[in-house]
């Protein structure tokens, strides 16, 4: 099969993007998209040019590293599937196919398709962890998990970070990858001493790259991991609850 | 014994080593603590436990990743599973049981006194990330689910659905996060370790290239640690991630680091066969998946029936025929090399021939359709979506890819290489899965490597060099180091060939492939020792590098890359011409039984082969292994 890409090339940071047409023909339907791109950039080097530069590593849904926006749409046509586990059977023989990358306020743009998610860790680091320091744990028997609790923070561990959310948010907002990673720490009985710090540094420090969430809901659909805007919901009430327990902490210490 | 291997077993009963150890180990005060730097490249499962831990234990600890996350690392591809001897089922699992297992495993080529500490620090590593909200499975009591894995006898495997690496890395990532906003650790994102300083015959620090501006840096600290995974990507096509690599391993081994057993690779049986020429790479379908799924491929080469009209009597389920004991659930390297054989009897099925069928039609008529969706509901999923083809209503097509590899740098027991101040953890290192390894092993390595021996064992390294400050970056030493790196680049940037660098790693990965993959032979070997080092010319010679060293270029960092993999694929097969026996994942055809089974020869090769690096070739130096608490058996699976 054959499709055109009308894709976005970009040299660097400052420098002015635009979308470049490309066809490529001589695919067949059981490649990947991103073999597909892989092919025509082998192509483009061959013939004297410079690859398109885009990101992947794992290739099979799970690292989060590969991230193109495709026919408008983070990770393309296929709910619940990173833009890598997408397949050429996907698309129709002639398809004009528009390649472009993540876009949004907090993500800078690098070159061509790549760009900046490093705020997405700034996040994490503000509080989306347990402190524990490594032989200071108890036996892990010692402290149960109901297993309809444990399968729920699952639901919102399983965020492979990818930032899709982001980009399909018509704000930039990351309130979903924010929610998944403060779901599924809140949600377990280990992650109780910290829930309100937590959820308190994580939402302002998200604030401080992000949009704001006016309740879209795109980033649900745009999700490779199909995680449930639900836990949006449940961010946004321990936040409001921050509020007043992290006062009351302060005074409680004072 | 070779006197440079020294690998520094502390006396006493094997159960008391790491004790003793710990006791008789220099400490470094808290208070001390904070007065060194400490590089440590790689952020995967033994990398970002050991910086936390580091951080959390007071080191200043710098951080290197080529990937825009720390999150991103290989590990968090691992689907199935982690061992340890909590023996929470009461199923009879002890240290010492799942001690002899992987020795047992890997086929009595590692080290007793590793093996055991690894084994005795796999409980403290479930406590660890249960601790730090590790989302592992559970039973409604609340307590940890367990599965057996890997023709283990006991079920000492701990799992998070299909995503036991992700959970088990997001775990160590934010204990790391967690420094680096303490301050403890500074985060290196985008920034590939290109060379090891060393001043003095020690490790002093590194250079990099930040690889979106192409800036080559220095780093210095008192000592470095390297996690930096595996080379099956020497491969070309293998479960790895796409920029898995050796280079860091490569460019430390040139430093005078031995590189120990590089032959020793482990292809895995259950992966999905590739499509066409342009697969990218292979993916892995879990092992588990062999607790339910029976492995045959019709009896007759031109069958041209659907897998769902074959009869019983016409179909070979040949793992079951040949090992009735343990049938498909054999070890890695067995189901392996049966599929290729039946694949290469012309018998494979799919379009290309190119693989076995794995039917779970019995299990879901005994179990139904639910408990198996239960068990592997993603995995089906998974499959379907790349093949397009439904596993609950025909049979997977699986065949074996290169997955692990359980050579990498020799390190002695407190995981230092022959380079005093370098350090190599996780799958880097060659320790403690000798010739192959077992099942939900790795992930366990990794952890155990970062968070519980190599923060306690760099102290005692570290220890000497107290009121010393790291080497400066303005020392010659890194000014050498920086030069070549800066030269290195500008070479390649000037070729300007007519091929890409990803043609030259394809080729580059079929001979290593046919030549070192699950056989191995004196005559295709010495065929490999002439061919790579011509195709290497030729790829100096002909490989074309676009674009400039100052922002991304994919093609650059590549090229150094496939460089070093083709160095490495030379000393993987004179590694595996020198050793003329078959063990674990080492099947020399010159070394089989009567039936066809791999031979051991343990009165020659009872050793760890560990190279140095030399301008005219390597030099092959011996670590003999010895055995005082198992005896040595020849595995017998039937
Ligand atoms: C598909 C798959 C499934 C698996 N499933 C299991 C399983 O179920 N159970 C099990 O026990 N094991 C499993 N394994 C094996 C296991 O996942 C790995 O062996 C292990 O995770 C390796 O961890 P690591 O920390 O050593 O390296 P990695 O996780 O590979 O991390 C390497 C790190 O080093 C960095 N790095 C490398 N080179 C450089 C450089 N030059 N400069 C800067 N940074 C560099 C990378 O960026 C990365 O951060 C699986 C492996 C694969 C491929
Ligand atoms: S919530 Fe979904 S879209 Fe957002 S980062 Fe996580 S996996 Fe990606
Ligand atoms: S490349 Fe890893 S998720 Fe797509």
């Amino acid at each position: 099969m054959k499709v055109t890409l009308r894709i976005w090339r970009q040299p660097g940071p400052e420098a002015d993007g635009g979308f470049e047409e490309h066809d490529v023909d001589g695919i067949n339907e059981e490649m990947s998209f991103l073999e597909m791109m892989d092919i025509l950039n082998d192509r483009l080097v061959e013939g004297g040019g410079e690859p398109i530069e885009f990101e992947s590593d794992c290739r099979e849904g799970i690292c989060g590293t590969c991230n193109l926006v495709i026919d408008g749409v983070p990770h393309g046509p296929q709910l619940g599937t990173a833009t890598c586990q997408l397949h050429m059977r996907k698309f129709s023989d002639g398809a004009r196919i528009t390649v472009e990358p993540w876009r949004a306020a907090g993500f800078p743009m690098i070159k061509d398709l790549i760009v900046d998610r490093t705020h997405l860790d700034d996040i994490v680091a503000a509080g989306g962890y347990i402190s524990v320091n490594t032989g200071s744990a108890p036996d892990a028997n010692l402290m149960p998990v109901a297993k309809s609790v444990a399968d729920t923070a699952f639901d919102a561990a399983a965020c492979i970070g990818c930032g899709a959310c982001v980009a399909a948010c018509p704000n930039g907002a990351a309130h979903l990858f924010t929610a998944a990673k403060v779901a599924h720490l809140n949600l377990l009985p280990q992650g109780q001493p910290e829930r309100y710090r937590r959820v308190e540094a994580m939402v302002e420090e998200m604030d401080q790259w992000f949009g704001s969430c006016t309740n879209h809901g795109e980033c649900e659909t745009a999700c490779p991991q199909s995680i449930s805007i639900d836990f949006i919901a449940m961010m946004n009430r321990d936040y409001v609850k921050s509020k007043f327990k992290n006062r009351r902490l302060l005074s409680q210490t004072n | 014994m070779d006197t440079v291997l020294d690998a520094k077993i502390p006396e006493g009963p094997l159960a008391d080593k790491w004790d003793n150890h710990r006791f008789s180990m220099k400490l470094v005060n808290p208070a001390n603590k904070r007065k060194y730097r400490v590089i440590v490249v790689g952020t995967g499962l033994a990398g970002a436990s050991a910086a936390a831990t580091m951080g959390e234990l007071g080191y200043h600890v710098d951080v290197f990743t080529y990937h825009d996350s720390p999150r991103r690392a290989h590990s968090i591809a691992a689907q199935g599973g982690i061992n340890a001897a909590k023996n929470y089922q009461g199923d009879g699992d002890s240290i010492f049981r799942l001690f002899y297992d992987t020795i047992k495993g890997g086929d009595y080529r590692s080290r007793e006194a590793n093996v055991y500490r690894l084994a005795q620090v796999s409980n403290e590593i479930i406590d660890q990330a249960a601790a730090q909200g590790v989302p592992f499975a559970r039973e409604y009591g609340g307590t940890l689910d367990n599965r057996s894995f890997g023709g283990a006898q006991v079920s000492r495997t701990f799992y998070a659905r299909g995503q036991t690496g992700q959970q088990l890395l997001i775990g160590a990532y934010s204990a790391l996060m967690r420094q680096v906003a303490a301050g403890s650790v500074t985060m290196h994102t985008r920034s590939e370790m290109l060379e090891v300083v060393k001043k003095d015959g020690r490790a002093v620090g590194i250079v990099t290239r930040d690889l979106a501006t192409g800036e080559v840096e220095a780093h210095s600290a008192h000592a470095v640690v390297l996690a930096t995974g595996g080379y099956s990507n020497v491969y070309y096509l293998s479960t790895n991630a796409m920029y898995c690599n050796a280079t860091a391993a490569w460019r430390a081994h040139r430093e005078g680091a031995y590189f120990a057993n590089p032959s020793y690779t482990q292809i895995h049986p259950t992966c999905i066969p590739s499509s066409d020429e342009f697969q990218s790479k292979l993916t892995l379908m879990s092992e588990s998946l062999r607790n339910d799924g029976r492995i045959w491929v019709p009896k007759n080469p031109d069958e041209n029936r659907p897998a769902g009209d074959i009869p019983a009597e016409d179909r070979d389920y040949f793992l079951e025929r040949k090992y009735p004991a343990f049938g498909n659930l054999v070890p890695r390297d067995v189901a392996s090399r049966n599929a290729k054989t039946v694949v290469d009897e012309g018998r494979g099925v799919g379009d290309l021939k190119n693989g076995v069928y794995l039917d779970f039609s019995d299990s879901i008529d005994r179990l139904g359709a639910d408990t198996i969706e239960e068990r592997y509901g993603n995995l089906f999923e998974m499959y379907e979506r790349i093949t397009d083809e439904n596993p609950y209503k025909e049979p997977m097509r699986i065949f074996p890819a290169p997955h692990y590899t359980m050579g990498g740098l020799w390190v002695d027991y407190n995981l230092q290489t022959t380079v005093p101040g370098l350090f190599a953890i996780g799958e880097a290192n060659f320790s403690d899965h000798g010739a192959n390894r077992l099942g939900a092993s790795a992930l366990m390595q990794g952890l155990a490597d970062g968070y519980f021996v190599l923060p306690y064992t760099i102290g005692d390294y570290l220890a000497d060099w107290l009121n010393t400050e790291p080497v400066g970056t303005d020392d010659e030493s890194f000014s050498a180091a920086l030069g070549a790196v800066s030269d290195r680049t500008e070479m390649w940037l000037s070729k300007n060939g007519t091929r890409t660098v990803d043609w030259f790693h394809r080729e580059l990965g079929k001979i290593v492939w046919d030549h070192c993959g699950m056989e191995r032979s004196a005559e295709g070997l010495e065929k490999a020792l002439s061919e790579i080092p011509a195709l290497r010319e030729e790829f100096y010679a002909d490989v074309r590098v676009p674009g400039s060293g100052d922002t991304i270029n994919s093609s650059l960092e590549k090229a150094g890359r496939v460089a070093d993999f083709f160095e490495l694929a030379e000393l993987m097969c004179r590694d595996a011409l020198d050793r003329n026996e078959s063990c674990g994942g080492h099947f020399r055809v010159e070394s089989q039984t009567e039936e066809g089974e791999a031979l051991r020869d343990d009165e020659n090769y009872t050793h760890v082969s560990a190279y140095e690096w030399g301008d005219s070739g390597p030099t092959l130096h011996k670590e003999e292994l010895e055995f005082e608490n198992v005896t040595l058996t020849q595995r017998s699976y039937k």
